[in-house]
């Protein structure tokens, strides 16, 4: 079973949109190196034939009634953002100079 | 008159009792919990909020709906410890997270609402580890909690300060969640008693999520009828949670008030044991066992080999699940943001955000979910993990149903009893470890019980005992629950708590 190296774990931050500092890959490293190792234990069953399992309710589909309901005032939709203009949530530019 | 120091001492049951009769007030019994919550949490750390002002309101409610003659609830006037993880529109909700500090949700959740309209008096949110996320809630963003029975101890986790608010009589009642032991694993280590209901079976509206297919809120009290009690008042269908159970709750209060193991047939796993278990747990499981046994019981060996990989297949199905749901925590629409200085970008923003909001454990979850569900990992890991599931569902079906034909399951809920604070923090798989015996359950999703078995002679601390029903069995763990306590209580000659030396 491969192992994690410190490249990978900067690679899966920034997938996972985390700014880990130097010493934080070194310590994460290491131990999730540890805990994949454990873990790959799951694998002893990868041949078997059995159907996996996503959710323990057997549950498709599940709908209600379409129908208009009190929702969230446009102030308690905002209350918590960290900026706000105009009745909207203001947010940092979505393209970067690049 | 009662004073102060024996209204914190009684159950639920009977504060109701005593408010419903005129013995007591509502407001008498809210005002002893909170003098109490004054006196000793600083040393405990088991609440992030107390809401002295609405508590007291909701009592007062209670105290006019009695004198204007209306009938009241169960646990009307009762007080109750809610963990940080369920929306509240008129306190913070933190889930021990510095990426939520002082948020105010702008919705109750469901469960937070059913509370209230039993007119339960909420008296404040109840520290955690950060987003549920491990077993000592030392990962609480805001400081740990002390274990009541020794307070340089952990209380377990996540639900620590739920748990620790029960056994320091700061609260009778209490709200925890159990995505793999959450519930279960506290109450053991602070000789409480935690269900973990069958999933779906009590709303996840509002409740902050962190594995979806294994989170599941349930009742924490200090005896079997009180955790009964509150699971008939937040258990039951919810429309705004797709994975409610559209059916009747089981009668989990009549079975409370029923407790008795005549005639049944109980199973023990032969994988819970051996290395890693504590001399002490072994002990007090084996008593436990004989105990059945006095009681009319038959017990009957289980064989349940593939629980040897739940650990494993949870530790990827987990992580996978969270780092899914974390991504909201983006800093764009509520919560914490960090360094949008104009010249940045929302990318950039959102990464420096996760990485001042988020703590370790959290952050190494979210990775290694990111590695599991990765293109190349996926079947090796995270399709695994799925079959290791279904597994694990067919041992517990052939315990239950076929061949077996058990009716419970027993177990020791943790391998063993409250580890200092401190001794496992930076050590995430001897950490995990505490979860042995409870995340089974959480992936088959059945229901379980932990209660108070004695105390381990090597150190004193509390052991629990897990029972383990089938799914929408609930109440077969309080009818069992309660004939355990019941012929326990007779032997000490007292609850177990009584023993815990005074704060």
């Amino acid at each position: 079973m491969p192992g994690i190296t410190r490249e990978e774990v900067a690679h899966l931050a920034r997938l996972a949109r985390l700014e880990l500092k130097g010493e934080e890959l070194d310590h994460f490293a290491g131990q999730l190196d540890d805990i994949i190792g454990a873990v790959a234990r799951v694998s002893e069953v990868a041949d078997q034939d059995v159907p996996p399992t996503s959710h323990p309710l057997p549950l498709t589909n599940v709908m209600r009634a379409d129908e208009v309901r009190p929702s969230l005032t446009p102030e308690q939709a905002l209350s918590g953002a960290p900026a706000q203009e105009q009745q909207r949530f203001k947010v940092p530019q979505i393209l970067g100079e690049d | 008159m009662t004073d102060n120091s024996t209204i914190i001492k009684l159950t639920a049951a009977e504060i109701a009792a005593k408010i419903a009769s005129g013995e007591l007030t509502a407001v008498q019994v809210t005002e002893a919990h909170l003098a109490r919550i004054d006196a000793v949490d600083e040393k405990v750390h088991a609440f992030l909020h107390v809401d002295r002002e609405g508590a007291l309101a909701q009592a007062r409610a209670v105290d006019a709906k009695k004198a204007a003659g209306e009938k009241l609830g169960p646990l009307a006037g009762v007080p109750l410890a809610l963990k940080d993880i369920f929306t509240t529109k008129d306190m913070p909700t933190t889930v021990g997270s510095k990426i939520l500090e002082g948020w105010i949700p702008p919705y109750d959740a469901t469960l937070t609402k059913k509370l209230k309209a039993a007119d339960v008096v909420i008296l404040g949110k109840t520290n955690m580890d950060e987003f549920a996320m491990g077993s000592s809630t030392e990962n609480s963003a805001y400081g740990p909690t002390g274990n009541p029975w020794d307070l340089t101890r952990i209380p377990g986790g996540s639900g620590g300060g739920s748990s620790a608010a029960l056994a320091s009589y700061e609260a009778p009642l209490a709200i925890g969640t159990d995505t793999g032991g959450s519930i279960r694993q506290p109450a053991a280590v602070t000789g409480t008693v935690g269900v973990k209901p069958t999933y779906g079976g009590v709303s996840r509206y509002g409740m902050v999520a962190f594995s979806s297919s294994l989170d599941q809120g349930g009742p924490c009290a200090r005896t079997v009828l009180d955790a009964a009690l509150l699971h008939e008042v937040i258990a039951g269908h919810d429309p705004m949670d797709s994975t409610s159970i559209d059916a009747p709750v089981p009668p989990v209060v009549e079975a409370a008030r029923s407790g008795s193991v005549e005639g049944m047939r109980i199973g023990v796993v032969k994988q819970f044991a051996g290395e890693g278990y504590q001399a002490g747990v072994v002990q007090r499981f084996n008593e436990s066992v004989e105990l059945l046994k006095s009681l009319g019981a038959t017990i009957v060996e289980l064989d349940c080999p593939s629980f040897d990989l739940a650990l494993s297949a949870y530790y990827l199905i987990a992580p996978s699940e969270c780092s899914s749901n974390l991504a909201r925590f983006d800093a764009m629409r509520y919560g914490l943001r960090v360094g949008d200085d104009g010249t940045r970008s929302a990318e950039d923003v959102t990464a420096l955000t996760r990485e001042a909001g988020f703590g370790d454990e959290v952050k190494r979850r979210v990775i290694l979910g990111t590695y599991a569900l990765s293109s190349g990992y996926y079947d090796a890991y995270y399709g695994s993990a799925q079959k290791v599931r279904t597994l694990i569902t067919q041992d517990f079906e052939r315990a239950f149903e076929q061949g077996s034909g058990v009716d419970v399951i027993v177990s020791p809920t943790t391998p063993t009893t409250a580890f200092s604070i401190g001794e496992r923090a930076d050590d995430p798989m001897a950490m995990y470890l505490a979860d042995l015996c409870t995340i089974p359950t959480n992936l088959a999703g059945n229901s379980a019980m932990s209660l108070p078995c004695g105390l381990a002679p090597e150190d004193g601390l509390p052991v629990g005992l897990q029972i383990i029903a089938p799914a929408m069995k609930d109440d077969r763990l309080y009818k069992v629950g309660a004939a355990v306590e019941a012929a326990f209580v007779e032997k000490w000659g007292h609850p177990l708590l009584e023993e815990a030396p005074s704060l």
